[in-house]
């Protein structure tokens, strides 16, 4: 099984589906570990008596059927399929407005959803926060620039409550999958794609209710992420291609060029004493 | 995140050559020098030895060719680049540098042996010495472009060619990867350049095609894949300096 992670780890994330369905093939009886362990752009879904799209997961899957948020009802049909208690219902129609307006706001488009649920041992509760846009020319990119282009965020906050009900512990682990590819005449074809994982804890007063401490903390940690994927996609890239090969003609401390002439001046300097 | 009892209880077996194509894919896939750590996993993955032999026996070969990995060769003579140009066949692949032949076992990654090159597997002296002075000045470039980049010139087109006035071709092929764990990155550059030179019209046709590949995985997993194409053309004063033109995109 360890395996198997390290292998999806090291695969180019743009094969990702294909590793994991190969994964899932060899190694049946892992299959719900490997689902639950393993990030995958998320899938969409038509809920059409509220004529929305919803997003697909592990915690709206039962069995091969998943529950839209919008109408709670399974698709395909499942008769006893696993339900949230009323209140907990009534928290994730909630959350699904508050993070559509969200969505909107910070992505000009897009899906999201959003589901509750009471985690094994009882205590608090659980939710995760789906947000997911196609920005490709064929998608909803308004700027013509990418070929294709995909952001998956998977947030998924656990909370406690303390003894007093005055505070809630929250527990936050997200995940954001980029891909994009570009393909402009004078640079050829050029594609980047992963994810990134990052976590948070926090201890917040509940005064005003869970979810806007849960709203806060995921916008938060979206512009953390959102930074940190620049940092990373392109700063880190850039890095590793130039120890590959060095633009020529450029003087700096740590270049080729650099170093070598460093060590002529201090040769130099030693002989003239 | 509720599973069916049902789903669980019967699995369809996988065939064994299914097994071991997924096995190929994946080693296929490695990223740039973490092969070795891939084919541990899949080793362990495919849970049989048999099945994993012969899907490293059908990968390697594949694997190595198409990442350019190069070899020590055994007698010191420096190293041996794999790559389809120099494939005379499945195990033996051409150094033209030190114009010998090297006997490779992939799945391993080691040269078992070095001989020289039949004449027949060699270009002509004509055609050699324009061979060698690319080479002479490629290699320059590449030490200081490249720190550790492996390189070599081929003859892909009539090496026969015994005098001016003909048309052969030389193509040169540059290649570095590095890996390095600890700062959890790794990536290769790769550029093939086919340099066609036709005396007769005196004219030297450049193609060439750079790929990119760099992966970083702290906290993370993200891969960068890109690649550029090149063309150019130039009349012949001076072969020499023309050549090494070539060299500066």
């Amino acid at each position: 099984m360890e395996a198997a992670m390290d292998l999806m780890r090291r695969m180019p994330p743009s094969l990702s589906q294909q590793a994991l369905d190969s994964l899932l093939a060899l190694l049946p009886a892992h299959s719900s570990q490997l689902l639950s362990r393993s990030d995958q752009p998320l899938q969409v879904a038509w809920d059409e008596e509220f004529d929305k799209d919803y997003l697909l997961c592990d915690y709206n899957r039962d069995g091969d059927s998943y529950r839209s948020p919008w109408s709670s009802k399974y698709k395909p049909e499942l008769e006893d399929g696993v339900q949230p208690s009323a209140e907990l219902r009534k928290l994730e129609q909630e959350a699904n407005e508050v993070f559509s307006i969200y969505r909107d706001q910070y992505y000009e488009g897009g899906i999201s959803s959003v589901y509750v649920w009471e985690p094994e041992d009882g205590k608090g509760f659980a939710a995760c926060v789906l947000i997911k846009k196609d920005g490709s020319d064929a998608g909803d990119g308004r700027r013509g620039l990418l070929q294709e282009g995909s952001w998956d965020a998977i947030h998924v906050i656990e909370v406690k409550e303390d003894e007093d009900h005055q505070f809630g512990h929250y527990c936050l682990t997200s995940t954001v999958m980029l891909a994009l590819t570009t393909a402009n005449q004078s640079s050829g074809p050029f594609s980047l794609s992963g994810s990134i994982t990052r976590q948070m804890e926090s201890d917040l007063s509940i005064e005003n209710g869970h979810l806007c401490n849960i709203g806060r903390l995921v916008e938060e940690m979206e512009s953390k992420l959102r930074n940190g994927l620049d940092q990373v996609y392109f700063g880190k890239t850039k890095e590793v291609v130039f120890t590959l090969r060095e633009p020529l003609g450029v003087m700096s401390a740590t270049s080729h060029v650099g170093q070598s002439l460093q060590r002529m001046i201090v040769n130099d300097l030693g002989r003239s004493r | 995140m509720e599973d069916r009892i049902s789903e669980e209880d019967e699995y369809e077996e996988l065939a064994d050559d299914q097994k071991v194509a997924i096995g190929k894919w994946f080693l296929l896939n490695a990223p740039p020098g973490q092969v070795s750590q891939v084919a541990k996993d899949v080793r362990e993955v495919l849970m049989d030895e048999r099945l994993y032999d012969q899907a490293a026996k059908e990968a390697f070969p594949e694997y190595n060719v198409k990442n350019m990995i190069s070899l020590e060769m055994p007698d010191g003579s420096g190293q041996v680049l794999l790559t389809e140009f120099g494939q005379l066949d499945r195990s033996r692949y051409l150094d033209p540098r030190t114009a010998s032949v090297a006997v490779v076992d992939h799945v391993k990654q080691v040269c078992t042996e070095v001989r020289p090159a039949d004449d027949e597997d060699l270009p002509s002296a004509y055609v050699e010495g324009f061979r060698f002075s690319v080479d002479a000045a490629l290699m320059k470039y590449v030490d200081d472009a490249f720190q550790g980049g492996e390189c070599s010139v081929y003859c892909t087109k009539g090496k026969d060619v015994e005098k001016s006035g003909g048309e052969f071709e030389l193509t040169v092929v540059i290649c570095n990867s590095s890996y390095s764990p600890k700062n959890f990155r790794g990536g290769c550059w790769q550029s093939v350049w086919r340099v066609l030179i036709n005396e007769e019209l005196r004219t030297a046709t450049l193609q060439g095609t750079i790929s990119v590949n760099a992966h970083y995985f702290e906290e993370g997993n993200v891969q960068l894949e890109s690649s550029r194409k090149f063309n150019d053309t130039v009349t012949l004063q001076v072969l020499n300096t023309c050549l090494a033109y070539g060299h500066h995109p």
